[in-house]
């Protein structure tokens, strides 16, 4: 949602339109505009391809590139999943955008007690490397990129991943994978944190500096504002509190030594499309042109490409709603245009049917579809940032750009990122937001058809997704046979060396590869990691 | 003056998304309620406990991840052991229509799925708390 407030005077006329960011909107604009926000073509837009980036980071825009596709995509076992894939791979999707079951996520093996009920619900579970085999097996991993959502335990996913390229014949130089692994928005806004805030950035710059030498190909970080959004706050919160994530994330490597050139390029961002269409096409071009600035001003870096804000923008998932969810596919087809029209070089789209259940084959195609509409017939690919100079546009650009400015300032006296997160002042500032939406929805004053205007008709019978109990039970066994089949004392001298390097701080990326080669399990690495670091406690924030 | 109502809202489970249970908890303290809010990752024992000790007249259950019967049932079993009937459960979220008749005879009061008003839910627990 994040749809706009419309002020109405008694004969239905619009008075005042007021974006969820804050800004106001005009009737009309002119170049009157442009003058009075000082907007300079040379300095605001420059060429596409060309610094500030603000007009895109390739020159030629989706003429030398269509986008890429990535349905967020797994569940029950690793087999089904790789059905799936392959499924959504014959149709035309580019990329894969793997979903872990809550116990991987947490860390936890599914023969885990606290994982009882949970195995393969939301995403695929994964034990060990057997399972990553399989999920990847007869997948062309040189050619089609592995996005990993994946946050706490992203350093074992991303080894595993490197374990499994290597077995299947890929150079590590050729693949590449792109963990979610960004914890602070996880602690924000999702919640599937294990470690305390500094252990668990820690790992995020172990990855980072690893994938540098190791994974050249690979983005090591995708910092989501998407889940922070999801949450509550408005777009331009989303950008500031993703870039002074990102920020975070640069300093702990910086703080190792490394020049910024060297490693910033594998960040990559999640960010969202819900909402009012000019809010988020002027909220994409802002961001780019704010990261280059961020990234020369901030932290000198000089290589052109480092400056590049790359990144999936779609999902959309807080737009879609529960009531009459056919309308979500008119809903998604909007949301992938603010994509695009944005400059996305991924996307992704919540399937019409995710407030009931997980997408079946039939919706996930449909949000396939709905790319490729774009793209082949409707002229997304003809000329790069088609929006560019319109003096409503770029006038909205650089307000969210001064909004944006505005508050990463405020996180920047709180002390940055990590303060604000364990005090609890940005998941505070999400939820009383998430509250104030929910009210203005409930009493109309914010639109959602469906939801509060326009709700006659007959409700939709959603198909669901059935959960099988038996993949849960088929994913125990796999899970004991390989503890009964592998060298024992083998796995237990890795662990060992993992908690001594997790001890004395060294980069724990080359033994978690050990451990993973030797089928060492998701709950056995992440509880050698639990030992060391503890695990993290909620500030409370009522 | 009348009692205030304490409701505990509770995150059981791995299920991390915890905007639905903040939203809630804040329109029922505007109600007039005293609502406790566990946090995350709360284990059954954990939230029976909690709701003990802060003698609540309500555990409401926020839950997400589509797992909701295995944590009702586990739950709604436990409170019958420690003899706990006189505390409401109600239970909002990701919660399938044709699941409404299993969770009501496992001993779940209210359910809520997603897109319930808040005025609908204050009014029903109000309704139904015997104070």
């Amino acid at each position: 949602m994040g749809v706009a407030r419309y002020n109405k005077n008694e004969k239905d006329e619009v008075q005042d339109v007021i974006l969820q960011s804050g800004i106001h909107i005009k009737s009309l604009y002119t170049h009157k505009d442009l003058e009075e926000i000082g907007f300079d073509p040379e300095k605001d837009l420059a060429l596409p391809g060309e610094y500030p980036f603000t007009r895109g980071i390739h020159s030629q825009g989706y003429r030398s590139r269509e986008w890429t596709t990535r349905q967020y995509t797994g569940f029950g076992t690793p087999k089904e999943t790789n059905e799936r894939f392959k499924l959504m791979i014959s149709h035309g999707q580019t990329g894969l955008n793997v979903a872990f079951d809550l116990p991987t996520q947490m860390g936890l093996d599914s023969d885990d007690p606290l994982a009882e009920g949970e195995v393969g619900r939301v995403g695929m579970a994964v034990d060990s490397l057997r399972d990553f085999e399989i999920a990847f097996q007869g997948i062309p991993l040189d050619r089609i990129g592995a996005g990993l959502t994946i946050n706490a335990v992203a350093s074992i996913m991303l080894a595993m991943f490197q374990a499994t390229a290597e077995k299947y014949g890929f150079k590590k130089d050729r693949v590449s994978a792109t963990p979610q692994n960004d914890i602070l928005k996880e602690i924000i806004g999702r919640g599937a944190w294990i470690f305390p805030v500094k252990p668990a950035v820690r790992l995020i710059g172990d990855t980072i500096e690893y994938s540098m030498k190791e994974l050249p190909r690979t983005n090591p970080v995708s910092v989501c504002g998407y889940h922070i959004r999801e949450s509550g706050c408005s777009p331009v919160q989303e950008i500031a509190y993703a870039f002074q994530i990102a920020n975070t994330y640069i300093e702990e490597v910086l703080r190792r030594g490394h020049p910024i050139d060297d490693f910033v390029r594998g960040f990559t961002f999640n960010l969202n499309v819900f909402g009012n269409l000019w809010e988020q096409v002027a909220k994409f071009r802002a961001a780019r042109k704010l990261w280059a600035i961020n990234l020369k001003e901030r932290y000198g870096a000089g290589d052109n490409r480092s400056l590049l804000l790359r990144g999936i923008f779609g999902g959309g998932g807080y737009g879609m709603t529960k009531a009459q969810p056919e309308n979500n596919i008119i809903r998604g087809a909007y949301y992938a245009l603010a994509a695009a029209l944005g400059g996305a070089q991924t996307t992704a789209l919540c399937s019409f049917d995710e407030a009931y259940t997980i997408p079946t084959p039939r919706a996930a195609l449909l949000s396939l579809r709905t790319f490729q509409i774009l793209m082949e017939e409707s002229g997304l690919r003809d000329t790069v940032d088609p929006l560019a100079g319109s003096y409503f546009i770029e006038t909205l650009t650089k307000q969210m750009e001064q909004k944006i400015v505005e508050e990463m300032k405020k996180i920047d006296e709180i002390g940055g990122m990590i303060k604000a997160v364990e005090t609890g002042y940005v998941q505070k500032e999400v939820a009383r937001q998430a509250y104030e939406f929910e009210k203005g929805v409930q009493k109309g004053e914010l639109i959602k058809v469906g939801v509060n205007k326009y709700t006659e008709g007959e409700e939709m019978e959603v198909e669901l997704h059935e959960y099988r109990g038996e993949s849960a039970e088929e994913q125990v066994q796999r899970l004991q046979e390989i503890r009964r089949e592998r060298d024992n004392r083998k796995v237990t001298q890795l662990l060992k060396d993992l908690e001594n390097a997790a001890k004395a701080e060294n980069n724990v990326m080359p033994y978690l590869l050990e451990c993973c080669k030797a089928y060492a399990t998701v709950g056995e690495m992440t509880g050698v990691f639990k030992e060391v670091y503890g695990e993290f406690k909620e500030p409370s924030i009522f | 003056m009348e009692k205030k109502i304490r409701i505990l809202v509770a995150k059981p489970g791995l299920d991390g998304h915890d905007r639905g249970a903040k939203v809630v908890a804040q329109a029922l303290r505007d109600a007039g309620m005293e609502v406790i809010y566990t946090g995350l990752h709360q284990t059954i024992g954990q939230i029976i406990n909690t709701a003990l000790q802060e003698d609540v007249d309500v555990i409401g259950l926020s839950i997400m991840s589509g797992a909701h019967l295995p944590i009702c049932q586990k739950l709604t079993r436990e409170m019958k052991e420690k003899d706990l009937g006189d505390i409401l459960v109600v239970i909002g979220g990701v919660i399938p229509k044709r699941d409404t008749p299993l969770l009501q005879k496992m001993g779940i009061h209210g359910i809520f799925p997603g897109g319930t008003s808040f005025d609908e839910s204050i009014r029903w627990i109000k309704e139904n708390v015997k104070t």
